[in-house]
């Protein structure tokens, strides 16, 4: 299992920063599945050894977390929020809107990868709602017209 | 990158540096930045403690716990080490402050951490932030790494003799973890599920040592308290609720935003003046003020201050800081609904009041506000929500059973008004989404 340069400068760090190794595991499990795609076995099975632990242990925290995944997404995971403070201002529509553009639903992946969608909670952005997340990248005070923008560019990078 | 408003009535304390490139440690020493923790290493840790309980500060995570308080259960002799845990993991729905403190003004958090880590006389800080905040995990890792090339953080800071350590941590999407024992166990490795208290985490916290844990909006406070001094602090607000607070102004509203405004604002003025009235020429329906676990209040109960205690009186909570404005389409069934999925999702599913609730009262809400619903459904909704009230590990049972009683109680017509298979009064009601200025 290969990662970046940076993420076993950034491991090593974090391994200084805590009395257990254990300790490192959930940010690093986030960094990982952002380079590997997912929490696949082979990631899993190296990050147990890693850190001491089993990978039971493994799962076990990879199941908890709604951000960690052991099957692939698309490219771009588009994360609408519906909840409350989204809600009022349309987040449900724009939710809607995604499914029939993408021609997916909750958690799907268009065929092409370049495309996954997922309905979220608050991501902390209600004060500039509706808003949606692409991987870590913040769209806000979004209209329908204005999220197919978003998605042609995001269509355009990654067709390029 | 989140968009700052302004409002004539704003007192900018936490606020002040927003919008002027603090991020960057020599803009932030040029605007006064890293003198508080200065004094307080010429102070004694009890001086420090008694003037953020002077202050009157209180956690800004939603529990409003005197944080002066919470600094002084620290034993003052430990045989494990003391850690100062701030809690970054801003998740509450309504709520989006932290996001601004951590975008513009990073080193704030890092010398508050610093400040109580000092007072409670820890060498170790920890800086927990959600994983969906990346970009300020970005923001925070360069903040502690430039503090460190300055000899802020280390050994011997400032040539006082005392080492200091501060280190960020990242989650990966758990609304649970934001409780201060859930986010003990997600930083040490595991599932954010809680920990049953007594013992508290001041004095069995972080891999058994003694662990304040503080909001970032709380730790952000501390170096003006100790800068400007706790009366000054405390003036600024209500008798008991010290200082201003980020209000997160969301909804159905004109200017939505985060407001910096005195403890104490009226609620009503907040909305119709500093959030700029409801658009569309629509009336008030109801209003969450502190984060969607708070219960609602109706357009002839707002006219409080909005302070800890006030808002107690009226029979809600200040929260979070969250204020949500509904307008009159908006179905309270259906808002109601949306609420309880949110905590049916993020329910970690330990306390079986909690699991089982949530759930339940989802499958009933999704089929009452379908057309589907009995009369019986509305008094089993509000029984289901009181047996949850109390009976969990962490306050996740009681945030998801509050709201939806208040829901039920304040607007049970509107719940008889979807009976008999009458669709939802409210369906397709408008435009839902706003013309954006």
């Amino acid at each position: 299992m290969k990662f970046s340069q940076e993420f076993e400068q950034r491991f090593a760090d974090m391994l200084t920063h805590y009395p257990t190794k254990r300790s490192a595991l959930v940010p690093t499990l986030l960094y990982a599945q952002d380079e590997a795609g997912a929490l696949t076995d082979e990631v899993i099975v190296e990050l147990a050894q890693r850190l001491d632990l089993t990978e039971l242990e493994v799962r076990n925290v990879i199941s908890y977390y709604s951000m960690l995944t052991t099957k692939p997404r698309g490219k771009y995971n588009v994360q609408v929020c519906t909840n409350i403070a989204c809600m009022l201002r349309g987040g449900e529509e724009l939710l809607n809107h995604c499914q029939k553009k993408l021609g997916i639903g909750h958690k799907g992946t268009t065929q092409d990868g370049l495309f996954s969608l997922e309905e979220v909670e608050c991501i902390g952005a209600c004060s500039w709602a509706p808003a949606v997340q692409v991987n870590y990248d913040f769209h806000e005070n979004l209209t329908v017209d204005k999220m197919d923008q978003v998605l042609d560019e995001y269509k355009k990078k990654g067709t390029m | 990158m989140a968009s700052l408003v302004s409002h004539p009535d704003e007192v900018r304390v936490i606020s002040k540096r927003f919008g002027q490139g603090a991020t960057d440690i020599d803009r932030y020493l040029q605007l006064d930045g890293y003198k508080a923790v200065q004094k307080a290493l010429s102070m004694q840790p009890d001086a420090i403690i008694n003037e953020v309980k002077n202050s009157g500060l209180r956690g800004r995570g939603g529990a409003g716990f005197s944080t002066g308080m919470k600094w002084s259960f620290v034993p003052k002799q430990s045989a494990k080490p003391k850690y100062v845990l701030c809690n970054g993991d801003e998740s509450e729905p309504g709520t989006c402050k932290d996001r601004l403190i951590f975008e513009h003004d990073p080193h704030s958090v890092i010398e508050g951490v610093m400040i109580a880590a000092i007072a409670v006389q820890s060498h170790t800080g920890y800086i927990y932030i959600r994983g969906e905040y990346r970009y300020l995990s970005v923001i925070m890792q360069k903040a502690i790494k430039d503090a460190y090339a300055k000899g802020f953080l280390g050994k011997n800071i400032f040539g006082s003799g005392y080492d200091l350590d501060i280190y960020w941590h990242g989650g990966a999407g758990a609304y649970e973890v934001g409780e201060e024992s859930a986010l003990m166990e997600s930083l040490e490795g595991k599932r954010g599920v809680p920990r049953i208290r007594p013992p508290f985490p001041a004095v069995v916290g972080l891999w058994g040592g003694p662990t304040v844990i503080n909001n970032a909006e709380t730790l952000a406070a501390v170096p003006h308290i100790i800068l400007g001094g706790a009366e000054w602090y405390a003036g600024l607000g209500t008798p008991k609720n010290g200082g201003t607070r980020l209000f997160c102004l969301s909804g159905n509203l004109n200017k939505p935003g985060v407001y910096e405004l005195p403890m104490g604002y009226n609620l009503k003025k907040m909305i119709y003046e500093v959030g700029g009235g409801i658009p569309n020429g629509r009336g008030l329906k109801a209003v969450v003020p502190g984060g969607s676990s708070t219960p609602v209040l109706l357009p002839e109960e707002i006219d409080i201050p909005m302070d800890f205690d006030s808002v107690g009186k009226a029979g809600s909570m200040l929260g979070s800081g969250g204020v949500v404005v509904l307008d009159d389409t908006t179905c309270i069934v259906n808002f109601a609904l949306r609420t309880i999925k949110f905590y049916q999702h993020e329910s970690c599913g330990w306390c079986i009041p909690c699991r089982e609730g949530t759930d339940w009262l989802k499958k009933t809400l999704t089929r009452f506000h379908a057309g589907a619903g009995l009369k019986k459904d509305i008094d089993n909704i509000y029984y289901l929500s009181e047996n949850m009230l109390g009976k969990t590990f962490c306050p996740l049972g009681d945030a998801a059973a509050m709201p939806t009683m208040a829901f039920v109680k304040k607007f049970r017509k509107e719940f008889e008004d979807h009976l008999d298979g009458k669709p939802c009064p409210f369906e397709k009601a408008a435009d839902r989404i706003p013309a954006m200025a």
